[in-house]
């Protein structure tokens, strides 16, 4: 007994079965179902439970609206919870299980929540989990969590792939309904660049759902040829899958396209979703309408749905929700649905009409005046109440009901700029007033709910947007269609003692909305918040319009007072995943290699990012099963032979022009003007308040050419500080700025025996004695036979040192002739760890110091800063809230006991005193393992620390509960007469 | 958001870095007597205006000009664009 | 005297990668040299009188590419970067130093970027995905620069439609090079 409910026509292809699985049964459908199409067919109606009260539900719509029909897709990794049935496209070996709902959807223990319903009221949670207080952490918020959320997330990692994309056109059309397509043609003709973005998988928008005839012919043979016209012009685009979810600044839109959402699985390499960002000179919301229920008593039991879905379900997918069907509704649409079904061979019980004047209904039995007050059936409609004209009630049997309270134009997009629609008497609707710049609305998104209105809405909306880009476009000859009034008494809600549902989703009644306006939560926006209405993953797009309604009854106000909520973005959900795209995992942001990288790689180097460089962070050596055996290696090597790190990430940007000494004075606040071409000088950077921004070398190549290097980290925020400076603050200087960060590989080679090694790579002809090539000194040299370099005498080790670059390609090779040349010397690659032991040894500051919040005099670096010039913070830095008497200096740590070890973020506080904020005295920014000294030292900020040398301090780490005793020291290490460096 | 470069047409705000208020051009002098009360107003104090604002944007993922925005913050309106070097210069700065 | 040192491209090879994915090519172009060029202030015009005689072709104007064996392109105000053969011009920075003098500041800059260049029929929907720049609409001899999964790129068009050539930062190539490999064969 399959699809006992398949009718005959429709648009899906009978000609090709699919199977699939609901709950662990298999169905058929065909292509061109989606999955709430199909189960219809099949005679379900139950397809989940609601949010709150588990009262069972089925679809109450045909569309992306859906706010009940919500299931768990596929399964595995890719299960994806609370997709809408109403739209999930039925494919071979589609698994989907319903969710909320244990241990089944016909048997669901949490039901007991609608018995206690009068206890779940709006503002429960607010109300009820108050006291004892202890009780929130450890009983109430587990148990409200255990129960909350619909649908379950896989937890595992997402194995499909998501895309972004980027698009232009002259006019963006949003939805390929009667005025979508109109539009398209016409702007399509005119040679425009044309996007036409529709949700659905099949272009016609309602259309498709309807029987109405264009030049006497089935609706759909215009639609064929309008799309296969639009696919033959290169000019237009035509994206069906596509959602667009927000209308941002000046054009820009956000569209989601679910490439592969209909697949079981996406062909390999091909993403699942594509956001596109799409940037419209013109665009044109033609998103149609979306049809409202009514409130009565028992609304929501499965079968009870739009009449306009139900209609839709007939005509597009062959589906009868039922046997017998009655509709209730209080505008002509509702006679439509009821006249399509009846055509359709569905046999139609009832035309329960609101309106006393209704118009006749040829064939079907009529009841004017009359409402639905209530309903049967626990897991699916058996019967509705209805009471007539005269007050007398009768019980009706049918197992769907079409509910039609009217419809409300899909104007979400106009309010993504807080554009607050007006309400509209004639067709009882809120309709767009003002829209983002640049959009115009045409069809039923505008209120216009004829065809001949949405055909001729749409054509001259594009031919007045063109007109604006200076485009001439002419109408096109278009189909004769009906052009009916529409015609409407509003009805919102049947008033009654039950529960009459507003938001299906959120479980919200009208009873919620009483209570809210009874305790004065009476703006739309507080309605919104206290009672959770609108806010479930359907936005409430059926819900929101009738619960205004309600509020503006209670309130004695017109629904134009109470207004609306503001829409936002987006328009109907987007996964995480499309959001992320490709920047996932290791592709979460580029990363950027250095010269040396595959060779470090081959030496089993171990890798760390600084920003988005791989650096190697140690090279492990046969034997070595700890990273601190390695680092020791490295450090004592480079202290007593040679050792050779990677530093092509420092920034490196290249300075000339007439100006260019004295624009790099204004910059530093130490002076430049005056550095001899050939040399180079250790460089301190502010901000404009006072507080250090950056360190690095400054190296005169010639009189105008200078090269300057910043920290890594830095690199690109201090050439942009640097532009500025050039164009907004000395525009008439004449200087030239670019960065030549990659251009170069360079290498620091350090050491007492880095000349010796240099020289045996350096042409003969370059004189790098110390006599010839001083300390810091820098300048060209050739390497290798003739390979152009840059030489510069400078260290941050504190040994003998000199950092060589030589064009990156070639620095593979450099540093392979290197490590070759300096074999029996000892020669030593090093990594980021022991760069940090060498200069925590000398005392250099780094990072950790340099972390905004310091000031040069907080550094020892005070006497750098000119008294007699103007450079950028100088002015500030003296301000007597960075100069107090009681101010932080950079010190050296040594622990007492040689066991001990020194932590980075540890406190410093005089033995004795509390440990507490009041007392603190400063804390540690680096520690290491000290080869050269034999155990822990530590760098610090400590209050007057620049005078208490000698002095025992404790170090405190409460988080580990040490306390240890340290001595103040000179933050140099190692060689405070700089002996070696100059050697 | 879309600025319209003067030399490059509309770009996406994503390819600009944003500093601030382009009173920041207005640089005072450090060897000024009065330097210290000045370079104190010229870094804290700032005017917020619910309307139209002249505000500096780097076009770091572009030709690197610093330019100046004057942009109704209330409704991302962009009314005018300069080069920020074409601005300092008319403003006086010079060397 | 050490031996002479061997150039790697990005890829840690001797050789250019190219990759064909479907009816596109993306191939690395090892063998271009780069410097860039920026005029001193107030010298423009004597810059731009010098031009042709350097760079066989006057300097291109805003957004646009000019010259043939040595080719410059617009980068910023009064600022651009010129490429060439690199078999014959690894001193590229040097000619130009040498040919503009006080009018101009060079940097060399071969090493400092690397080009693909991209050709093929889905050329624009590879683009479309990767960047927000409307090159379909670009002309021959345009140039921009935007940015491709993160990077700083500029993008020449060598044939609307259908060829382009991206330069992107050296130390990053492979990212960019992932990125449109990944992109290829996202489309095919």
């Amino acid at each position: 007994m399959s699809q006992v409910n398949r009718l005959s026509g429709g648009r899906v292809d009978r000609g090709t079965t699919l199977s699939f699985a609901f709950d662990g049964k298999l169905y058929q459908g065909h292509p061109g179902d989606t999955l709430a199409s199909a189960l219809l067919a099949n005679g379900v109606r139950l397809m989940g439970r609601s949010f709150k009260y588990h009262r069972p539900r089925g679809p109450l719509s045909a569309g992306s609206e859906e706010p009940n029909a919500l299931v768990e897709l596929r399964s595995g990794a890719r299960r994806e919870p609370n997709t809408r049935a109403t739209v999930a496209e039925v494919f071979e070996g589609l698994v989907a299980t319903s969710q909320n709902r244990w241990p089944s959807l016909a048997v669901d223990a949490l039901s007991v929540n609608d018995r206690l319903s009068s206890f779940l009221t709006a503002g429960f949670y607010y109300k009820t989990f108050m006291w004892p207080k202890a009780f929130w952490e450890k009983l109430y918020e587990p148990a409200i969590r255990r129960a909350a959320g619909l649908g379950r997330l896989s937890g595992e990692a997402d194995p499909d792939v998501y895309d972004k994309g980027f698009l232009h056109c002259d006019l963006l059309v949003i939805g390929a309904g009667p005025a979508g397509l109109a539009a398209a043609l016409t702007a399509g003709r005119a040679g425009a660049r044309v996007i036409v973005a529709d949700e659905d998988f099949l272009p016609g928008g309602r259309l498709n759902a309807e029987t109405i005839t264009l030049d006497d012919a089935p609706a759909r043979d215009w639609v064929a040829a309008t799309v296969s016209e639009l696919a033959s012009l290169p000019n237009v685009r035509l994206m069906t899958r596509t959602t667009v979810y927000g209308a941002f600044d000046h054009g820009i839109f956000g569209a989601l396209e679910r490439v592969s959402d209909h697949l079981a699985v996406p062909k390999p390499g091909t993403p699942r979703q594509i956001l596109w960002r799409l940037y419209a000179k013109r665009s044109l919301l033609c998103a149609g309408a979306t049809e409202r229920p009514i409130a009565f008593e028992n609304n929501d039991r499965p079968g009870i749905m739009l009449a306009g879905a139900l209609r839709a379900y007939a005509n597009r997918w062959a589906v009868a929700a039922a046997r017998d069907v009655a509709v209730f509704t209080n505008n002509d649409d509702g006679h439509r649905t009821a006249r399509d079904l009846a055509a359709a061979g569905v046999h139609v019980t009832a035309v329960i009409d609101s309106r006393t004047d209704a118009p006749e209904i040829a064939g079907l039995p009529l009841f004017r005046g009359a409402v639905v007050t209530g309903t049967s059936g626990r897991l699916g409609l058996k019967s509705i109440t209805v009471r007539n004209a005269d007050g007398r009630t009768q019980e009706i049997a049918c197992g769907a009901l079409g509910v039609s309270g009217g419809w409300n134009p899909n104007l979400q997009l106009t309010c993504h700029h807080r554009g607050r629609p007006r309400w509209d008497e004639t067709i009882a609707a809120f309709v767009p007033d003002g829209a983002p710049p640049g959009l115009r609305v045409a069809g039923a998104a505008a209120g216009i709910f004829s065809t001949h209105g949405a055909l001729t809405g749409g054509a001259e909306g594009a031919r007045a947007a063109l007109a604006d880009l200076g485009i001439p476009a002419t109408l096109p000859d278009l189909p004769r269609a009906e052009d009916a009034p529409f015609r409407i008494a509003p009805l919102w809600q049947v008033k009654g003692k039950g529960r009459a549902w507003l938001d299906q989703q959120n479980d919200v009644t009208v009873k919620d909305v009483t209570l809210a306006h009874q305790e004065n939560f009476r703006s739309v926006e507080h309605l919104k918040r206290y009672t959770t209405l609108g806010m479930a993953t359907d936005q409430g797009k059926t819900a929101n319009v009738p619960a205004i309604a309600v509020m503006a009854e209670l309130t004695g106000k017109p629904i134009e007072q109470v207004g609306t909520t503001i829409y936002r973005p987006p328009y109907t959900p987007v996964a995480i995943g499309a959001l992320a795209g490709r920047s996932r995992g290791a592709d979460f942001r580029p990363r950027r290699l250095t010269p040396s990288h595959h060779w470090a790689q081959e030496q089993g180097a171990v890798f760390v990012e600084v920003g988005n460089w791989m650096r190697a962070q140690w090279f492990p050596r046969p034997g070595e099963s700890h990273w601190r055996q390695s680092v020791d290696r490295e450090v004592l090597a480079t202290r007593q032979a040679v050792g050779i790190c990677d530093v092509t990430t420092l920034g490196k940007i290249d300075v000339q022009g007439t100006d260019a000494a004295a624009f790099l004075d204004r910059l530093y606040c130490n002076g430049m003007a005056k550095l001899a071409i050939g040399r180079v000088r250790y460089g301190l950077m502010l901000r404009e308040d006072g507080m250090v921004k950056d360190d690095g070398t400054v190296a005169r190549l010639t009189e105008n050419h200078f090269v300057v290097t910043t920290t890594t980290a830095n690199a690109i925020a201090v050439f942009r500080h640097m532009e500025f400076c050039r164009q907004c603050l000395w525009p008439a200087l004449d200087v030239q700025l670019i960065s030549t960060t990659d251009a170069w590989a360079q290498f620091s080679v350090a050491g007492p025996k880095s000349r010796e090694l240099l020289q045996r790579v350096i042409d003969p002809a370059c004189d790098i004695s110390n006599e010839a090539f001083p300390y810091m000194a820098c300048g060209a040299v050739t390497v290798c036979g003739g390979l152009r370099a840059r030489l510069f005498r400078i260290s941050f080790s504190g040994e003998l040192a000199y950092e060589i670059a030589v064009p990156a390609r070639y620095g593979d090779g450099l540093i392979r002739a290197l490590m070759a040349a300096g074999q029996d010397l000892g020669v030593t690659p090093y990594g980021t760890e022991t760069l940090g032991v060498l200069r925590i040894e000398k005392g250099h500051p780094a990072g950790n110091e340099l972390n905004g919040q310091t000031t040069a005099a907080n550094l020892g670096l005070g006497k750098m800063v000119s008294a007699t010039k103007d450079a950028i913070g100088i002015t500030l830095s003296r301000r007597e809230g960075m100069n107090r008497p009681d101010d932080l200096r950079l010190v050296g740590l040594k622990p007492l006991s040689p066991a001990d070890t020194i932590v980075n973020g540890a406190h410093l506080m005089t033995g004795g005193s509390p440990v507490d904020a009041a007392h603190d005295q400063g804390w540690v920014t680096s520690s290491c393992h000290s080869p050269h000294v034999g155990g822990s030292i530590g760098l610090g900020f400590l209050k007057r620390g620049d005078r208490r040398t000698g002095e025992i301090i404790h170090v405190v780490n409460p988080l580990a509960g040490t306390d240890i005793r340290a001595q103040v020291v000179s933050p140099c290490f190692i060689d405070p007469e700089g002996v070696r460096l100059r050697g | 958001m879309l600025i319209p470069h003067p030399l490059l047409g509309l770009r996406d705000a994503q390819e600009f870095t944003y500093l601030g208020d382009a009173a920041l051009i207005d640089r005072p002098d450090g060897l000024a007597a009065d330097a210290a009360g000045r370079f104190f107003d010229y870094g804290y104090l700032r005017d917020n205006p619910a309307g139209e604002h002249r505000e500096l944007w780097f076009h770091e993922q572009g030709d690197r000009s610093w330019l100046v925005v004057t942009r109704n913050i209330t409704t991302h309106e962009i009314v005018r664009v300069e080069l920020a070097r074409d601005v300092a210069l008319a403003r006086g700065r010079g060397r | 005297m050490a031996d002479r040192l061997t150039p790697l491209t990005v890829f840690g090879e001797t050789a250019a990668r190219v990759d064909r994915i479907g009816t596109l090519s993306i191939a690395e172009r090892p063998d271009l040299a780069l410097a860039s060029l920026a005029a001193r202030l107030g010298r423009l015009s004597s810059l731009e009188a010098v031009a042709p005689l350097v760079l066989g072709a006057p300097l291109p104007g805003v957004s646009r590419v000019a010259g043939d064996t040595i080719r410059a392109f617009w980068t910023g105000p009064e600022q651009w970067l010129v490429e060439a053969p690199y078999a014959t011009h690894e001193d590229l920075a040097a000619v130009l130093k040498q040919g503009f003098g006080a009018d101009a500041s060079v940097t060399e800059q071969s090493d400092g970027w690397c080009a693909f260049d991209i050709a093929g029929a889905a050329t624009l929907a590879l683009l479309e995905r990767l960047c927000a720049a409307d090159t379909r609409a670009m002309a021959q001899g345009d140039v921009l620069r935007t940015t491709i999964e993160h990077l700083g790129c500029f993008i020449i068009c060598e044939q609307p439609g259908a060829s382009f050539r991206l330069w992107c930062a050296r130390s990053s190539a492979l990212s960019l090079h992932h990125a449109l490999v990944t992109a290829a064969v996202a489309l095919s």
